[in-house]
């Protein structure tokens, strides 16, 4: 019953026509993961109860010849950050292991009335920590294309159960490239919004001038027709922005010829593979060859990205998760006093790497390194930010690598944390300028590992860049 | 600049986490690393440049910020969660109250 690439355009017309019932759908899809998650660990908890009973729902709409909303019946999983009522949302910490949140994020609440069927919780690094998935309390993500090898992340559950058909779609979250980055790892399309296009409410706070929650889809027009679904305003993030959502799946059938695309040196230079290299260099002739213009663009504060996101996220880290202190909710170790309590149940509750960014953050944003750091940083980032704000003065878009290699291997760089965080040293800046960013496939490496490209946009012009990106995969 | 064993137990006094002898070593190596990668920041002068705290998309033309404040609704804009809900993922309650251990010390 499972197709080997089922779209959502895909899903919907059989349920129209009848093919198909969404409750078949469904169970074809708790099967696969049954049969193959064992390998790949992609799902955290699956909600089967609440996928059938919405299963049956739409099945109950097309008997009756009603007119299906437009996700009807499509199985999707949700990365394990995103509440959702009833269901275990653990955001891969032990801290959160036993937690089932009173009240559904807005993103999954729209995607719901929409129709879609949630399958699941996916795995991701704890509190969408990690470059890997490998910092997840539960288990690590094999990349389904290479199961010795990590499929990226933060959400690497969401781009392994997507690559692997156990989810047609899912939604991701990215704060210094944790849609876009496991995306390429696996060869799939991430995309992440403009900051403030799509709410954040709901979504476990990591970093939350830097949060973004996206779609993780296997094509381009499956990217958009979520997008469209989870975007705009919302009552309950008043960092929500009230600008109108335009169409962008009618947005994606524009013609691309004669827009202006930009190639930055900065995303060239030292520690990029060559096998990515001469992907994306062919994958930029390819765009010149549907018509864009080619411009050469500078973004000379690049090399200060890595560096000033890592305060800035860990010091919006430290103060986020301060209010996991075994309390009101969440895991709780006993003890005689309750300041020993609240030590004793961060020290057990949270991961090493969780612990090591809440201790840089509250160190950056401690009496004495302020200035030094947190400040610092801040002001680093307007000069970011003002690169884009430059370079979009000249070109339309701007495409570079997605990450600097193609997927690394399972305890490659686990112990050298550093190292890690410069896997993230193309995304950081769309995160810190809060501009649109997508990855789409682009080749493989011999060893058949994909690669990805990435397109970065103006504020709030997400159609520009999925409508190069749509232009590219159907060219390619 | 370099962090110091005392600063380690300082700063995770500050955040609340007691850390093990083992980790406390591993910390004050990592933080070490981090921050002098971080360090290269000072390259750059800043003293005429703003801090951004936000992300810069909000603030597109004629969006003015405070265009984002909705009128005020009777009653609040929801209803607060039912007190037995607020307390069921509780780790230990009363059915009134969070229990706590004792706060103050004899």
């Amino acid at each position: 019953m499972t197709a080997n690439f089922l779209t959502i355009d895909a899903v919907r017309s059989a349920l129209q026509e009848r093919r198909l019932t969404a409750t078949a759908l469904t169970e074809s899809y708790f099967a696969k993961i049954e049969k193959q998650d064992g390998e790949i660990g992609a799902y955290v908890t699956l909600s089967k109860e609440r996928a059938l009973n919405k299963a049956a729902a739409v099945d109950e709409l097309a008997a009756k010849g009603d007119p299906l909303p437009p996700l009807a019946g499509v199985p999707v999983g949700i990365k394990d950050v995103m509440v959702t009522r009833g269901v275990r949302t653990t955001a891969g910490s032990k801290m959160l292991g036993n937690y089932i949140p009173p009240y559904d994020c807005t993103a999954v609440a729209r995607m719901e009335a929409a129709g879609v069927v949630v399958l699941g919780k996916l795995n991701c690094d704890e509190f969408a920590m990690g470059s890997s998935n490998e910092n997840s309390a539960w288990r690590p993500v094999h990349n389904p294309r290479d199961l010795g090898r990590v499929p990226g992340g933060s959400s690497g559950g969401a781009a392994a159960a997507v690559a692997a058909e156990m989810a047609v779609a899912a939604l991701g979250s990215d704060t210094g490239g944790s849609i876009r980055q496991p995306a390429s790892f696996c060869g799939i399309v991430g995309l992440k919004p403009t900051y403030g296009r799509v709410s954040r409410y709901g979504l476990i706070a990591f970093a939350s001038s830097l949060d973004h929650i996206g779609p993780m889809t296997k094509t381009v027009r499956d990217a958009a027709i979520l997008l469209q679904t989870i975007a705009g305003s919302d009552p309950m993030d008043s960092t929500s922005h009230p600008a109108t959502v335009p169409d962008y799946v009618a947005g994606i059938e524009q013609p691309v010829r004669g827009l202006r695309i930009g190639v930055a040196q900065e995303y060239f230079g030292e520690g990029l593979n060559h096998e990515v290299r001469i992907a994306v260099e062919a994958a930029i002739q390819k765009l010149a060859a549907l018509g864009c213009e080619i411009v050469k663009v500078s973004l000379p504060h690049t090399q200060y990205a890595v560096p000033t996101y890592y305060i800035v996220a860990t010091a919006e880290a430290s103060s986020n998760l301060a209010r996991f202190d075994g309390v009101r909710y969440g895991y709780r170790a006993e003890a005689r006093t309750l300041s020993g309590m609240y030590r004793k149940t961060r020290d057990q509750g949270f991961g090493m790497e969780v612990k090591r960014r809440i201790m840089l953050g509250t160190y950056v944003l401690s009496a004495g390194y302020y200035d030094a750091y947190y400040l610092k940083a801040q002001k680093v980032r307007t000069l970011l930010a003002r690169d884009f704000d430059d370079a979009f003065t000249k070109v339309d878009a701007i495409v570079t690598p997605t990450t600097p290699t193609a997927a690394f291997k399972l305890g490659e760089k686990s112990d050298d944390p550093l190292a890690m965080y410069l896997a993230d040293i193309y995304t950081v800046t769309a995160d810190l300028a809060g501009i649109p960013a997508i990855s789409i496939p682009c080749g493989e490496t011999k060893e058949k590992l994909p690669i990805g490209l990435q397109i970065l946009g103006k504020h709030f012009d997400e159609v520009t860049i999925l409508q190069l990106a749509d232009a590219y995969e159907k060219a390619a | 600049m370099k962090v110091t064993e005392k600063e380690v137990a300082h700063v995770a006094g500050l955040a609340n986490l007691e850390l093990t002898a083992e980790e406390s070593a591993r910390m004050l190596h990592d933080l070490n690393a981090i921050l002098s990668y971080i360090d290269r920041l000072n390259q750059m002068e800043t003293a005429n440049v703003q801090p951004l705290a936000q992300a810069p998309g909000l603030m597109i033309p004629g969006e003015a910020a405070d265009d984002c404040a909705r009128d005020d609704i009777e009653g609040g804009l929801r209803k607060s969660l039912p007190r037995e809900e607020a307390l069921e993922n509780a780790p230990a309650s009363d059915g009134t109250f969070f229990r706590v251990p004792k706060v103050i010390e004899r």
